[in-house]
Order: structure tokens, then C-alpha cells, then sequence
């Protein structure tokens, strides 16, 4: 692990060796995952339905325990970790979902400070930063409105905002735009890409391919539990990159992990299941 | 723990007991029956107790003497007695001291002892007491074969009564205790479950957020406690309200039934009650969330 520390900082937000997950019923959902996520970089983790995308996600905020293999999160392992410990690990980690989580019956204002309140934020703290992070998502006059009286992108804005209120380290977000029209996800992504831009490491699980597609940030991609893709600046499909400059070798790709996996067999295998996923 | 924190938990749990509504007044009011049962029979089983210790502690074996017997005879039965590692005093009560005391107790109707000239019909007696009830009808038995006794008397039959009566209020009061307690458990965990079942994407928004467990079990398990100590005050109400007349009435009628009314008693009384009624509270909540927070 020599290039695990650079000037005694751990460079790597996420670390994944050989991690396998399996359900109890036997469904490998992850199988012999190696990955390592730099800190600061955006990710999408792209994939049919059932490859493992979300258990993915919740192995690292520890929703979900490895059957094998470890899990480091900024130099930590997870799988040591207590379960007493389990709660700040997830302070330091926003979680954004495809249906917005908000609390129905609490004001918007309120739903951020809850997650202020839960981690025992000051409440003058509080009353600063929850305005703030309003403004910054877009919606700083409609504090006192409640979540039904809200468009989906707005309600997504407020998860987002809950998210990043308490200033973690990464954000995953599952699906985000998963219920939303291509406009609102357009907005939705420039969001998520300015908070990138600040500094915060962000795992997007998606099926966007357009947004996958015109963003042109790393992407792994998942089939059946394995990483069949990794690729610097990718596509949703795989391929597509070729054709693109600054792209990988024609025909295949390189792991960060220098592996060179041919890409052509099975190429037709995967866009078909891609189509019959999204379908 | 910050003082605003503590004030969420409160809050929240007050919010949850009001929004249940009907759902919290039903365990409160279970709790509040559950509690006046074990209210009554612990009065029951303390009053019971205390009358069995007053009567207990009353009841002696008369030893009486053979009238052919001289002095030192009398003497030697009672340096017996009074060795005997059974038994905590001996008091004795010469045939004089009998017919005196007989003659204070008649008053009045004493004349009728004049017929009977100087002849004095009570022999001479030791009244014993053992260290233990228990002992008292084995007592009587060894007593009676010591040389120069005439006859030994003691509550035959009655004390074996008592004493099997005590026990019988004390396990059947014990078996109330036990029942009762446990389907108030269960009505709490109950209630508790649905609020905690009502607020499960609350709980799991606050768990992703990363509140530690406690956090999020605070203001149930104060929901439960609150319940309980809801249902404990009324049933405190409720058992005062019934006792105080019984213990009045009793007093005056039947004055020679000890009932125990002192503010000390009622005092402990109230805080058994109360007690177990936050814990059944408490352990209802912390039952109903032990699996919900495994996560
Ligand atoms: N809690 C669970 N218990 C058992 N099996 C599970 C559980 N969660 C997921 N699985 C299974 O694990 C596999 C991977 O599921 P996962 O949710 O990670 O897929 P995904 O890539 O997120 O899919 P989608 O794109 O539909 O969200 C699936 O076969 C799923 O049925
Ligand atoms: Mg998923």
C-alpha cells in the first residue's frame, strides 16, 4: 500500500480488496470487487438492473456488511469497524436516493436540521448553516414550505442539501435522478457537479446514460456482481469511448489497477442486457 | 448530552404519546388496571403478613403445673423450660397471680369466687414462647411428658392454619405480581412497536444520517417510561381512593383486625407501584426496539 499515503494523507477516498457480497439467500450480489476511488473524484457506478450497483453503496456506508474481502474507507476499514463506531462513519458520508427520503411531516427548513440536530450540531450552528446550504441548492425563500408542496427536483434539491449540510467527506447518491424529467436531472447533476467541484468525492449509481454519456467522468461498470469496466473519462456503454480523445486503447481498457481486459466479445452481450433492462 | 437534545427527546416522546392518541391512553389505562391489581394485592399480602406477625408473636404454650407438685418441683420444670434452645421466655404465673388477675378481669361479678372460700381452682403455669411459630406444636408435644406437667395448651390446629393461610396469599399474590406484570410488559412493547412501526422512515433517515442508536431510542424508550408512570399515577390514585375508607371503616368497626394505614407503609406501597410501573414502561420500549435497531 505504498501509494495508499501521499505526504502521510491517505489519497484514496474508498479502497475495495476482494470484496464479495453475498445475500442470505445466496445471491452473489458482489463478487471479488478490487476498486479504489481517489478522494475529490466523481464516480458512476453504471450496470443492468441487479448487478450490485446499490449493494455497492451500501457496503460503504456500512448498511450492509462484505461477506469477503476488505473495505477501507479513507484509510479505515469498515470491516473492523464496530458497531458502535458505525454512526460517525456515516456523518462523514451525504446519502442522496432515487425517492428523496424527506421527513412528510417536517418543513423543508426542518429536514436539513434535522441532520444538523441528530449529530448534536450547535443550534446556533445550526440556524447559520441550514440557510446556507438553501441558498446554495436553489431554494433559499421556500424554507417553510413542506415536501408534498414541493416538484420532485425540488425535493431532491432538499435531500441534497441534507446531505452536504453536515460538510462529509463523499456523498453517494443511488439512482438520483432516477424519478426525474431530463431537465430537472440536468439540474440536478450541475448540482452535484459544483459540490465535486468543492472538493467532495461523489459515487453516483445511475442509468442515465446521456448524463453518463455527455459528463465523461470515471465509470465502473457492473455485471452479475463484477466490475466488467473501469475507465477513466468513460461512457455508459461500453465502446462508445473508443471514439472519444483522451479515451483508452481501442477495443479495451485499462483497470487503475494496470489489468488490460479485452473488450469486443463481450461488448454485444452487454448492450443487449443493457436494452432489455431499460426497457 | 446537550440540554436541547435531552429537550428533543422529551419533546419527541410527548409529541408520540399525543399523536397516538387512543393507542397510548389504552396502555396507560392497562397499565393503570394491572397496577391497582398489584397495588391491592400487595396490600392484601403486607396486611395479611402483619397480621400473621401480630398473632404470631401472641401466641405461647401455657404449661400448666400438677397441683401435688411442691415448690421446687415447679422450680425445676422451669429451669427447663427456660434451657430449652427453642424457646425465647418463659414467664411464670403462680395460681395467686391467676385468681388475681381473674378477679380484676370479672370486676364486679368477682363475688362469685366467694363461694369458692380460700380454695383456689387455677393451678400454677408457665406461659412459653418459642423462637419460632413453627416450633410451637412440637413444643407442646415434648413439654407435656416433662414430670409433674398437668396439661399443655396452645392454639391447636389454629396456628397450622395461620401459617398455611399466610403462605397461600403470599403465592397467590406473588402469581398476580408475575402475570400481571408481564401482559403490561406486552402492552407497552405493543404500543411502543406501532409508534416505532409508524416512524420507521423516520428512523431509518435518522439512522443514514448518523445518529447513534441511542439517539434514536431515547425518546421511545422515554415514550414507554411515560406510559408507565401515567398509568402508575392514576393506579396510586385509584388504590389511596379505595384504602383510605376501607381503613377507616375498618378502624372503627372491626378494630381488632391490625390494618396498617401509617404514611410510611402507604409511602412504600406507592413506590413499588410507581416503580414498577416506570420499569414495566421501560422494559416494554426496550423490548420492542431491541430488534428494530440492528441494523
Ligand atoms: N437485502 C437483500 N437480500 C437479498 N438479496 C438482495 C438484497 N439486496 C439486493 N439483493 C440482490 O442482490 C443483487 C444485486 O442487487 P442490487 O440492488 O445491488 O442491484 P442494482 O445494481 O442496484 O440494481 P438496480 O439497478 O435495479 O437498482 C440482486 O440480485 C438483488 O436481488
Ligand atoms: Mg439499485
Amino acid at each position: 500500500m505504498s501509494n495508499n499515503l501521499l505526504m502521510g494523507v491517505v489519497i484514496f477516498m474508498i479502497q475495495m480488496f476482494n470484496v464479495s457480497k453475498t445475500y442470505s439467500n445466496e445471491v452473489k450480489a458482489l463478487v471479488d470487487v478490487n476498486v479504489r476511488i481517489q478522494k475529490g473524484s466523481f464516480v458512476f457506478l453504471v450496470g443492468p438492473s441487479g448487478a450490485g450497483k446499490s449493494t455497492f453503496i451500501k457496503l460503504i456506508f456500512r448498511e450492509e456488511a462484505p461477506t469477503r474481502g476488505q473495505i477501507l474507507f479513507d484509510g479505515k476499514s469498515l470491516v473492523r469497524m464496530r458497531e458502535r463506531e458505525v454512526p460517525y462513519l456515516r456523518r462523514q458520508i451525504g446519502v442522496v436516493f432515487q425517492d428523496f427520503r424527506l421527513l412528510p411531516n417536517k418543513t423543508i427548513y426542518d429536514n436539513i436540521a434535522f441532520a444538523m440536530e441528530i449529530v448534536e450540531a450547535p443550534t446556533k450552528r445550526i440556524r447559520q448553516r441550514v440557510p446556507q446550504v438553501l441558498e446554495m441548492v436553489g431554494l433559499g425563500k421556500k424554507g417553510n414550505l413542506m415536501p408534498h408542496q414541493l416538484s420532485g427536483g425540488e425535493q431532491q434539491r432538499v435531500s441534497i442539501a441534507r446531505a452536504i449540510v453536515n460538510e462529509p467527506m463523499l456523498i453517494i447518491a443511488d439512482e438520483p435522478t432516477g424519478n426525474l424529467d431530463p431537465e430537472t436531472a440536468t439540474e440536478i447533476m450541475n448540482l452535484l457537479l459544483e459540490i465535486n467541484r468543492r472538493g467532495t468525492t461523489i459515487i453516483m449509481a445511475t442509468h442515465a446514460k446521456d448524463i453518463v454519456d455527455s459528463l465523461r467522468r470515471r465509470v465502473i461498470a457492473l455485471e452479475n456482481g463484477r466490475i466488467v469496466r473501469d475507465e477513466e473519462r468513460g461512457s455508459y456503454e461500453q465502446g462508445s469511448s473508443a471514439s472519444l480523445p483522451g479515451s483508452l486503447a481501442q477495443g479495451g481498457y485499462i483497470q487503475p489497477g494496470g489489468t488490460v481486459l479485452p473488450g469486443n466479445n463481450s461488448q454485444s452481450l452487454y448492450s443487449l442486457q443493457e436494452r432489455g433492462a431499460l426497457r | 448530552m446537550r440540554m436541547r437534545t435531552v429537550g428533543y427527546f422529551f419533546r419527541e416522546s410527548f409529541r408520540s404519546l399525543w399523536k397516538n392518541g387512543w393507542m397510548s391512553i389504552a396502555s396507560i389505562s392497562t397499565v393503570a388496571i394491572s397496577l391497582l391489581i398489584l397495588g391491592i394485592s400487595l396490600l392484601l399480602v403486607m396486611n395479611s403478613n402483619n397480621l400473621v406477625t401480630t398473632m404470631e408473636s401472641e401466641l405461647e404454650v401455657l404449661v400448666a403445673m400438677r397441683t401435688d407438685i411442691d415448690a421446687k418441683q415447679i422450680q425445676a420444670v422451669g429451669d427447663k423450660l427456660r434451657s430449652h434452645s427453642k424457646v425465647n421466655e418463659v414467664t411464670f404465673v403462680s395460681k395467686n397471680e391467676a385468681m388475681a388477675t381473674m378477679k380484676k378481669q370479672l370486676g364486679d361479678r368477682s363475688d362469685m369466687f366467694k363461694a369458692l372460700g380460700d380454695a383456689n381452682p387455677f393451678p400454677d403455669m408457665y406461659r412459653v414462647k418459642a423462637k419460632d411459630p413453627n416450633d410451637v406444636s412440637s413444643l407442646a408435644e415434648e413439654f407435656n411428658k416433662y414430670p409433674g406437667v398437668e396439661k399443655v395448651r396452645y392454639g391447636q390446629g389454629f396456628v397450622e392454619k395461620l401459617l398455611s393461610l399466610t403462605e397461600w396469599i403470599r403465592m397467590v399474590g406473588l402469581s398476580i405480581m408475575f402475570l400481571i406484570g408481564a401482559a403490561s410488559v406486552f402492552l407497552i412493547s405493543t404500543t411502543i412497536r406501532l409508534t416505532v412501526f409508524a416512524r420507521r422512515k423516520e428512523i431509518n433517515i435518522m439512522k443514514f444520517v448518523g445518529a447513534t442508536n441511542w439517539f434514536i431510542r431515547w425518546p421511545f424508550l422515554l415514550e414507554g417510561t411515560f406510559l408507565g408512570l401515567f398509568g402508575s399515577l392514576i393506579a396510586v390514585g385509584l388504590l389511596y381512593g379505595i384504602y383510605a375508607p376501607v381503613t377507616t371503616y375498618v378502624e372503627s368497626s372491626l378494630p381488632f383486625v391490625p390494618l396498617r394505614s401509617d404514611a410510611s407503609f402507604l409511602m412504600t406501597i406507592f413506590e413499588i407501584v410507581m416503580g414498577t410501573g416506570i420499569l414495566i414502561g421501560a422494559m416494554g420500549s426496550v423490548i420492542s426496539l431491541r430488534k428494530f435497531l440492528k441494523v
